[in-house]
C-alpha cells in the first residue's frame, strides 16, 4: 500500500511542483473555455497563451524572490 | 481537420527526440553507478524487468488511446501536456537565472555510487542493485512513454514521435556503452529549457484546440506559440535573475 502510494505520488509529481501555477493554469484554462463559448473570436487563442505566459513569469519570480 | 503534417512533424519528432534524450541520459547515470558498484548483472536485470513493463504499459495503453474521442482526448492529453511542459520550464528558468543549482551527471553518479556502496554485501541476487535500476529505468521510461503518447497522439503522430524517443535511446545506449561513463558532456540543462518551451507550445495548443479555440493559422499556430513561450523563457530568466546591487550598476558591472 505505502509503494503504491509513493508511485502514485511520482506520477503526481510529473505534472506538479508548484500547487499553486497548477490551480492557476487550470483556472485560466477554465476561463477560456468560457471566453471560446459564449464570445467566441480570433484572438481566443492569443488571450489563452498571454494568461499561461504571465503565470509562469510570475510564478517563477515568485519563487526566485523566496529563495 | 486537416492536418498540416509540416507544422506537427518536426517540433513532435523533435520534442520527443529531446525529451527522451534528457530522460535516458538520467537514467544511464544511475544504471551505470549500480553497474560500478554492484555489478553489471543486476544493472541490466534491473534494466530489463523495467523496460519489459514499459513495454506492457504501451501495448495496454495503446489500443486503449484508440478508443477516446480526439476533442475529449485533445483536452485531456493537451491539459496534461501543459502542466509537464510549464513544470519543466519553469524549472528551467530558475536554473538558467541562477536561482537553483544547475542539474549535474557526475555529481547525480558520485551521490548514487557512494549510497550503493554503503549498501549490504552483494549475494547472488542482488536485489538492491536490480530494484535501483529498475527503478531508474521505470520513472525516467515513465516519462518517455507519457511524452511520446502526449506529443503523438493528440496530432495523429504517434509513430514519428516513438521514432524520436527510440532514436534517442539508441544514441544514449550506443554512448554508454562506448564511454562506460556518465553522458556529462550533454548540455541537459539548455536541452531541458528547449523541450520545455516545446512541451508546453504543444500542451498550449491541443488543450486550446480541446476547449473549442480556433487558433489563428490553424495547426501552424503551433509554430508561433512555441516562438512565444522561447520569449517567455528568456523574459522569465531576465525577470527572476538575482539583482544586481545598484553601485555595481553605477559603476556598469
Amino acid at each position: 500500500m505505502r509503494s503504491l502510494a509513493a508511485a502514485l505520488k511520482e506520477i503526481a509529481g510529473l505534472f506538479v511542483d508548484d500547487g499553486s501555477l497548477v490551480l492557476m493554469v487550470l483556472g485560466w484554462l477554465g476561463l477560456s473555455a468560457a471566453l471560446a463559448h459564449f464570445a467566441p473570436a480570433c484572438w481566443d487563442g492569443v488571450v489563452l497563451f498571454l494568461g499561461l505566459a504571465a503565470l509562469l513569469v510570475e510564478n517563477a519570480r515568485r519563487a526566485s524572490r523566496r529563495r | 481537420m486537416i492536418m498540416h503534417p509540416l507544422a506537427h512533424l518536426g517540433p513532435s519528432v523533435a520534442a520527443a527526440f529531446l525529451a527522451s534524450l534528457v530522460e535516458f541520459v538520467e537514467a544511464l547515470t544511475v544504471v551505470l553507478a549500480v553497474a560500478v558498484t554492484r555489478g553489471w548483472q543486476p544493472a541490466l536485470i534491473g534494466t530489463g524487468l523495467g523496460l519489459a513493463l514499459l513495454l506492457l504499459l504501451v501495448a495496454l495503453l495503446g489500443p486503449a488511446l484508440a478508443l477516446v474521442p480526439l476533442h475529449a482526448l485533445q483536452l485531456v492529453v493537451g491539459t496534461l501536456l501543459l502542466l509537464f511542459g510549464l513544470r519543466w520550464l519553469r524549472k528551467a528558468i530558475l536554473r538558467a537565472a541562477g536561482v537553483i543549482p544547475l542539474h549535474d551527471e557526475s555529481a547525480a553518479f558520485a551521490s548514487e555510487t557512494a549510497a550503493l556502496g554503503a549498501t549490504g554485501a552483494r549475494q547472488r541476487w542482488d536485489l538492491v542493485g536490480i530494484a535501483t535500476s529498475f527503478k531508474i529505468v521505470v520513472l525516467e521510461g515513465l516519462e518517455v512513454v507519457f511524452i511520446v503518447i502526449a506529443v503523438g497522439a493528440a496530432g495523429g503522430l504517434l509513430l514519428p514521435a516513438s521514432l524520436g524517443a527510440a532514436a534517442a535511446l539508441i544514441v544514449v545506449v550506443a554512448l554508454g556503452a562506448l564511454l562506460h561513463r556518465p553522458l556529462t558532456q550533454v548540455p541537459e540543462n539548455t536541452l531541458k529549457l528547449v523541450v520545455g518551451v516545446l512541451l508546453s507550445a504543444f500542451g498550449a495548443f491541443w488543450a486550446g484546440e480541446g476547449i473549442g479555440i480556433a487558433w489563428p493559422g490553424a495547426d501552424w499556430a503551433a509554430l508561433g506559440l512555441v516562438a512565444g513561450f522561447a520569449a517567455t523563457a528568456a523574459l522569465g530568466i531576465a525577470a527572476c535573475r538575482p539583482g544586481v546591487p545598484a553601485e555595481a550598476r553605477a559603476r556598469g558591472g
